[in-house]
Protein backbone atom coordinates (compact mmCIF):
# COMPACT_ATOMS: atom_id res chain seq x y z
CA UNK A 1 0.00 0.00 0.00
CA UNK A 2 2.31 2.91 -1.03
CA UNK A 3 1.76 6.55 0.07
CA UNK A 4 2.33 8.00 -3.53
CA UNK A 5 2.60 11.62 -2.02
CA UNK A 6 5.32 10.42 0.12
CA UNK A 7 7.59 9.85 -2.72
CA UNK A 8 6.78 13.19 -4.22
CA UNK A 9 5.45 11.34 -7.43
CA UNK A 10 1.52 12.22 -7.80
CA UNK A 11 -0.94 9.16 -7.78
CA UNK A 12 -3.22 7.84 -10.11
CA UNK A 13 -5.83 9.68 -8.83
CA UNK A 14 -4.19 12.89 -8.72
CA UNK A 15 -2.51 12.30 -12.35
CA UNK A 16 -5.23 11.63 -13.91
CA UNK A 17 -7.38 14.48 -11.97
CA UNK A 18 -4.30 16.75 -13.14
CA UNK A 19 -4.05 17.92 -9.68
CA UNK A 20 -1.34 18.40 -6.94
CA UNK A 21 -0.94 15.02 -4.92
CA UNK A 22 -1.24 16.66 -1.62
CA UNK A 23 0.43 14.59 1.59
CA UNK A 24 -3.26 13.98 2.95
CA UNK A 25 -4.58 12.54 -0.77
CA UNK A 26 -7.13 9.72 0.24
CA UNK A 27 -6.17 8.03 -2.92
CA UNK A 28 -2.56 7.75 -2.75
CA UNK A 29 -2.44 4.63 -0.60
CA UNK A 30 -4.66 2.90 -2.75
CA UNK A 31 -4.44 4.10 -6.37
CA UNK A 32 -0.39 3.62 -6.73
CA UNK A 33 0.66 5.65 -10.35
CA UNK A 34 1.83 1.87 -11.80
CA UNK A 35 -1.68 0.98 -12.31
CA UNK A 36 -3.27 3.90 -13.99
CA UNK A 37 -6.55 2.12 -15.29
CA UNK A 38 -7.42 0.83 -12.05
CA UNK A 39 -8.62 4.52 -11.16
CA UNK A 40 -9.30 5.24 -14.79
CA UNK A 41 -12.17 2.71 -14.42
CA UNK A 42 -13.71 3.89 -10.83
CA UNK A 43 -13.46 7.25 -11.93
CA UNK A 44 -15.89 6.32 -14.95
CA UNK A 45 -18.07 4.62 -13.17
CA UNK A 46 -18.41 5.89 -10.12
CA UNK A 47 -16.71 9.04 -10.17
CA UNK A 48 -14.36 10.71 -7.67
CA UNK A 49 -16.58 12.59 -5.44
CA UNK A 50 -18.72 9.47 -4.98
CA UNK A 51 -15.46 7.74 -4.48
CA UNK A 52 -14.30 10.00 -1.68
CA UNK A 53 -17.57 10.38 0.31
CA UNK A 54 -17.63 5.95 -0.11
CA UNK A 55 -13.96 5.87 1.55
CA UNK A 56 -14.74 9.23 4.06
CA UNK A 57 -17.55 7.17 5.60
CA UNK A 58 -15.95 4.26 6.51
CA UNK A 59 -12.76 3.48 9.29
CA UNK A 60 -9.14 3.03 7.48
CA UNK A 61 -8.59 -0.41 7.82
CA UNK A 62 -11.67 -0.84 5.73
CA UNK A 63 -10.54 1.10 2.62
CA UNK A 64 -8.39 -0.99 0.86
CA UNK A 65 -10.82 -3.69 0.85
CA UNK A 66 -13.72 -1.05 -0.37
CA UNK A 67 -11.58 0.13 -2.97
CA UNK A 68 -10.31 -2.80 -4.40
CA UNK A 69 -14.09 -4.29 -4.64
CA UNK A 70 -15.03 -0.82 -6.58
CA UNK A 71 -12.08 -1.54 -8.90
CA UNK A 72 -13.21 -4.99 -9.15
CA UNK A 73 -16.65 -3.88 -10.03
CA UNK A 74 -15.69 -1.04 -12.33
CA UNK A 75 -13.67 -3.00 -14.60
CA UNK A 76 -16.37 -5.75 -14.70
CA UNK A 77 -18.84 -2.61 -15.67
CA UNK A 78 -16.42 -1.46 -18.25
CA UNK A 79 -16.11 -4.93 -19.81
CA UNK A 80 -20.04 -5.46 -19.59
CA UNK A 81 -22.15 -2.23 -19.48
CA UNK A 82 -25.04 -3.91 -19.64
CA UNK A 83 -24.74 -6.35 -16.61
CA UNK A 84 -21.44 -5.55 -14.61
CA UNK A 85 -19.96 -8.09 -11.75
CA UNK A 86 -24.48 -8.68 -11.83
CA UNK A 87 -23.78 -11.60 -14.53
CA UNK A 88 -21.27 -13.27 -13.08
CA UNK A 89 -23.91 -13.43 -9.82
CA UNK A 90 -26.05 -14.59 -11.94
CA UNK A 91 -24.20 -17.63 -13.29
CA UNK A 92 -22.59 -18.06 -9.87
CA UNK A 93 -26.27 -18.42 -8.54
CA UNK A 94 -27.84 -20.94 -11.49
CA UNK A 95 -24.25 -23.00 -10.83
CA UNK A 96 -25.24 -23.55 -7.61
CA UNK A 97 -28.53 -24.70 -8.20
CA UNK A 98 -27.58 -26.70 -10.62
CA UNK A 99 -24.75 -28.66 -8.43
CA UNK A 100 -27.40 -28.56 -5.31
CA UNK A 101 -30.34 -30.52 -7.58
CA UNK A 102 -27.33 -33.26 -9.18
CA UNK A 103 -26.11 -33.63 -5.54
CA UNK A 104 -29.66 -34.46 -4.05
CA UNK A 105 -30.06 -36.47 -7.31
CA UNK A 106 -26.61 -38.57 -6.27
CA UNK A 107 -27.37 -38.77 -2.90
CA UNK A 108 -31.01 -40.36 -3.47
CA UNK A 109 -29.20 -42.91 -5.90
CA UNK A 110 -26.48 -43.41 -3.41
CA UNK A 111 -29.41 -44.42 -0.53
CA UNK A 112 -31.11 -47.01 -3.41
CA UNK A 113 -27.43 -48.18 -3.62
CA UNK A 114 -27.25 -48.09 0.04
CA UNK A 115 -30.52 -50.15 0.76
CA UNK A 116 -29.81 -52.03 -2.21
CA UNK A 117 -33.57 -51.66 -3.13
CA UNK A 118 -34.53 -50.18 -6.59
CA UNK A 119 -32.55 -50.29 -9.71
CA UNK A 120 -30.75 -47.04 -10.46
CA UNK A 121 -32.75 -44.36 -12.06
CA UNK A 122 -31.64 -43.19 -16.28
CA UNK A 123 -28.96 -41.03 -16.18
CA UNK A 124 -29.99 -37.50 -15.52
CA UNK A 125 -29.92 -35.10 -18.73
CA UNK A 126 -26.13 -34.00 -19.60
CA UNK A 127 -25.95 -30.96 -16.99
CA UNK A 128 -23.92 -28.83 -19.91
CA UNK A 129 -26.81 -28.73 -22.27
CA UNK A 130 -28.88 -27.17 -19.27
CA UNK A 131 -25.99 -24.95 -18.20
CA UNK A 132 -25.61 -23.63 -22.07
CA UNK A 133 -29.47 -22.81 -22.33
CA UNK A 134 -29.23 -21.39 -19.12
CA UNK A 135 -26.71 -19.05 -19.88
CA UNK A 136 -28.58 -17.53 -22.54
CA UNK A 137 -31.12 -16.41 -20.19
CA UNK A 138 -31.15 -12.92 -18.81
CA UNK A 139 -30.15 -12.59 -15.13
CA UNK A 140 -32.63 -13.51 -12.79
CA UNK A 141 -31.24 -12.78 -9.26
CA UNK A 142 -31.81 -13.59 -5.82
CA UNK A 143 -31.38 -10.94 -3.60
CA UNK A 144 -27.94 -9.47 -2.48
CA UNK A 145 -27.06 -10.74 0.90
CA UNK A 146 -25.79 -8.67 3.73
CA UNK A 147 -22.89 -10.34 4.14
CA UNK A 148 -19.98 -8.80 4.21
CA UNK A 149 -17.23 -11.57 4.98
CA UNK A 150 -15.04 -11.74 1.80
CA UNK A 151 -11.81 -9.87 3.22
CA UNK A 152 -9.92 -13.59 2.30
CA UNK A 153 -11.62 -14.04 -1.03
CA UNK A 154 -11.06 -10.56 -1.96
CA UNK A 155 -7.03 -10.33 -1.61
CA UNK A 156 -7.07 -13.70 -3.66
CA UNK A 157 -9.64 -12.46 -6.29
CA UNK A 158 -8.46 -9.25 -6.92
CA UNK A 159 -4.89 -9.66 -7.33
CA UNK A 160 -5.48 -12.76 -9.78
CA UNK A 161 -6.07 -11.40 -13.40
CA UNK A 162 -9.21 -10.97 -14.85
CA UNK A 163 -9.46 -13.81 -17.71
CA UNK B 1 -42.03 -0.40 -17.77
CA UNK B 2 -44.07 2.91 -16.91
CA UNK B 3 -42.66 5.97 -18.61
CA UNK B 4 -43.31 8.90 -15.84
CA UNK B 5 -43.42 11.72 -18.47
CA UNK B 6 -46.36 10.60 -20.38
CA UNK B 7 -48.07 10.85 -17.35
CA UNK B 8 -47.20 14.59 -16.28
CA UNK B 9 -45.75 12.97 -13.33
CA UNK B 10 -41.97 13.23 -12.86
CA UNK B 11 -40.23 9.93 -12.92
CA UNK B 12 -37.97 9.35 -9.48
CA UNK B 13 -35.37 10.46 -10.79
CA UNK B 14 -36.57 13.85 -11.88
CA UNK B 15 -38.08 13.90 -8.53
CA UNK B 16 -34.88 13.33 -6.58
CA UNK B 17 -32.93 15.69 -8.95
CA UNK B 18 -36.29 18.50 -8.26
CA UNK B 19 -36.14 19.05 -12.33
CA UNK B 20 -38.91 19.25 -14.94
CA UNK B 21 -39.44 15.49 -16.35
CA UNK B 22 -39.12 16.13 -19.70
CA UNK B 23 -40.51 13.44 -22.70
CA UNK B 24 -37.41 12.32 -23.41
CA UNK B 25 -35.71 11.56 -19.80
CA UNK B 26 -33.71 9.24 -20.52
CA UNK B 27 -34.54 7.94 -16.48
CA UNK B 28 -37.97 7.89 -16.75
CA UNK B 29 -38.74 4.76 -18.52
CA UNK B 30 -36.39 2.80 -15.52
CA UNK B 31 -37.46 4.79 -12.71
CA UNK B 32 -40.53 5.05 -12.09
CA UNK B 33 -41.91 7.79 -9.69
CA UNK B 34 -43.41 4.28 -7.35
CA UNK B 35 -39.82 3.46 -6.43
CA UNK B 36 -38.00 6.42 -5.25
CA UNK B 37 -35.38 4.52 -3.59
CA UNK B 38 -34.33 2.89 -6.62
CA UNK B 39 -32.84 6.24 -7.63
CA UNK B 40 -31.66 7.23 -4.50
CA UNK B 41 -29.55 4.30 -3.94
CA UNK B 42 -28.30 4.78 -7.86
CA UNK B 43 -28.01 8.15 -7.40
CA UNK B 44 -25.64 7.67 -4.41
CA UNK B 45 -23.00 5.33 -5.49
CA UNK B 46 -22.60 6.20 -8.93
CA UNK B 47 -24.56 9.63 -9.67
CA UNK B 48 -26.57 11.03 -12.08
CA UNK B 49 -24.34 11.90 -14.50
CA UNK B 50 -22.24 8.70 -14.85
CA UNK B 51 -25.92 6.61 -15.38
CA UNK B 52 -26.97 9.01 -17.94
CA UNK B 53 -23.52 8.14 -19.82
CA UNK B 54 -24.00 4.81 -19.24
CA UNK B 55 -27.27 4.58 -20.57
CA UNK B 56 -26.52 6.28 -23.64
CA UNK B 57 -23.52 3.95 -24.52
CA UNK B 58 -25.86 0.90 -24.35
CA UNK B 59 -28.57 -0.23 -26.95
CA UNK B 60 -31.91 1.35 -26.02
CA UNK B 61 -32.97 -2.56 -25.77
CA UNK B 62 -30.49 -3.19 -23.22
CA UNK B 63 -30.88 -0.48 -20.51
CA UNK B 64 -33.45 -1.98 -18.72
CA UNK B 65 -31.55 -4.48 -17.67
CA UNK B 66 -28.70 -1.93 -17.42
CA UNK B 67 -30.80 -0.18 -15.12
CA UNK B 68 -31.88 -3.14 -12.71
CA UNK B 69 -27.57 -4.47 -12.49
CA UNK B 70 -26.54 -0.76 -11.91
CA UNK B 71 -29.41 -0.67 -8.89
CA UNK B 72 -28.60 -4.07 -7.67
CA UNK B 73 -25.23 -3.26 -7.45
CA UNK B 74 -25.99 -0.44 -5.63
CA UNK B 75 -28.15 -1.95 -3.31
CA UNK B 76 -25.49 -4.48 -2.02
CA UNK B 77 -23.06 -1.52 -1.97
CA UNK B 78 -25.48 0.19 0.21
CA UNK B 79 -25.97 -2.68 2.65
CA UNK B 80 -22.27 -3.25 2.58
CA UNK B 81 -20.03 -0.41 2.06
CA UNK B 82 -16.79 -2.32 1.89
CA UNK B 83 -17.38 -5.17 -0.44
CA UNK B 84 -21.03 -4.12 -1.97
CA UNK B 85 -21.86 -7.69 -4.24
CA UNK B 86 -18.25 -8.98 -4.50
CA UNK B 87 -19.26 -10.21 -1.12
CA UNK B 88 -21.98 -12.09 -2.97
CA UNK B 89 -19.64 -13.47 -5.46
CA UNK B 90 -17.40 -14.60 -3.06
CA UNK B 91 -19.98 -16.56 -0.90
CA UNK B 92 -21.00 -18.28 -4.40
CA UNK B 93 -17.59 -19.01 -5.25
CA UNK B 94 -17.10 -20.67 -2.18
CA UNK B 95 -20.85 -22.38 -2.40
CA UNK B 96 -19.99 -23.72 -5.80
CA UNK B 97 -16.71 -25.26 -4.45
CA UNK B 98 -18.23 -26.91 -1.62
CA UNK B 99 -21.20 -28.12 -3.82
CA UNK B 100 -18.72 -29.47 -6.56
CA UNK B 101 -16.64 -31.30 -3.58
CA UNK B 102 -19.11 -33.11 -2.43
CA UNK B 103 -20.94 -34.10 -5.45
CA UNK B 104 -17.61 -35.42 -6.43
CA UNK B 105 -17.11 -37.74 -3.19
CA UNK B 106 -21.21 -38.81 -3.88
CA UNK B 107 -19.99 -39.72 -7.47
CA UNK B 108 -16.98 -41.66 -6.10
CA UNK B 109 -19.60 -43.93 -3.63
CA UNK B 110 -21.98 -44.34 -6.45
CA UNK B 111 -19.37 -45.82 -8.78
CA UNK B 112 -18.04 -47.68 -5.59
CA UNK B 113 -21.32 -49.08 -5.19
CA UNK B 114 -22.06 -49.75 -8.86
CA UNK B 115 -18.83 -51.75 -9.36
CA UNK B 116 -19.87 -54.16 -6.18
CA UNK B 117 -23.32 -54.77 -7.73
CA UNK B 118 -21.35 -56.15 -10.51
CA UNK B 119 -22.02 -60.21 -10.77
CA UNK B 120 -18.70 -61.60 -10.64
CA UNK B 121 -18.54 -63.91 -13.39
CA UNK B 122 -15.62 -64.85 -16.10
CA UNK B 123 -12.79 -62.14 -15.82
CA UNK B 124 -13.19 -61.06 -18.78
CA UNK B 125 -16.97 -60.39 -18.74
CA UNK B 126 -16.60 -58.95 -15.66
CA UNK B 127 -13.57 -56.52 -16.72
CA UNK B 128 -15.13 -55.59 -19.82
CA UNK B 129 -18.52 -55.12 -17.89
CA UNK B 130 -16.37 -52.90 -15.87
CA UNK B 131 -15.58 -50.90 -18.15
CA UNK B 132 -18.51 -50.29 -20.24
CA UNK B 133 -19.99 -49.45 -16.49
CA UNK B 134 -17.65 -46.72 -16.23
CA UNK B 135 -17.97 -45.21 -19.38
CA UNK B 136 -21.49 -44.98 -19.00
CA UNK B 137 -21.32 -43.96 -15.71
CA UNK B 138 -19.16 -40.83 -16.32
CA UNK B 139 -22.31 -39.74 -18.29
CA UNK B 140 -24.44 -41.14 -15.63
CA UNK B 141 -22.55 -39.72 -12.56
CA UNK B 142 -22.61 -36.16 -14.23
CA UNK B 143 -18.93 -35.41 -15.08
CA UNK B 144 -20.06 -32.80 -17.09
CA UNK B 145 -21.87 -31.72 -14.16
CA UNK B 146 -19.60 -29.20 -12.61
CA UNK B 147 -16.52 -26.66 -13.76
CA UNK B 148 -13.83 -25.87 -10.38
CA UNK B 149 -14.43 -22.32 -10.07
CA UNK B 150 -11.65 -20.13 -9.36
CA UNK B 151 -12.96 -16.73 -10.40
CA UNK B 152 -15.73 -15.48 -12.04
CA UNK B 153 -14.20 -15.21 -15.23
CA UNK B 154 -11.44 -18.30 -15.45
CA UNK B 155 -13.86 -21.37 -16.37
CA UNK B 156 -16.58 -18.81 -18.15
CA UNK B 157 -14.40 -17.10 -20.01
CA UNK B 158 -16.91 -13.59 -20.06
CA UNK B 159 -19.62 -14.76 -18.16
CA UNK B 160 -21.19 -10.52 -18.86
CA UNK B 161 -20.36 -11.16 -22.27
CA UNK B 162 -22.32 -14.27 -23.10
CA UNK B 163 -25.32 -12.76 -21.44
CA UNK B 164 -25.43 -9.31 -23.22
CA UNK B 165 -27.85 -9.05 -24.69
CA UNK B 166 -30.21 -11.78 -23.94
CA UNK B 167 -34.06 -12.33 -22.99
CA UNK B 168 -35.37 -12.96 -19.80
CA UNK B 169 -36.33 -12.10 -16.16
CA UNK B 170 -33.72 -9.96 -13.60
Amino acid sequence: MASSSSYNSPCAACKFLRRKCMPGCIFAPYFPPEEPQKFANVHKIFGASNVTKLLNELPPHQREDAVNSLAYEAEARVRDPVYGCVGAISFLQRQVQRLQKELDTANADLIRFACNDLPPRSPPRSSSSSASADEHRRPRLLPPPSSSAAAIFLSALLFSPMD
Amino acid sequence: MASSSYSNSPCAACKFLRRKCMPDCIFAPYFPPEEPQKFANVHKIFGASNVSKLLNEVLPHQREDAVNSLAYEAEARMKDPVYGCVGAISVLQRQVIRLQKELDATNADLMRFACNEMPSNSHHDHSQRRNNNMSGSSHHFGHNSGLYFGSPWSDHPDPCGDQRGGGGNM
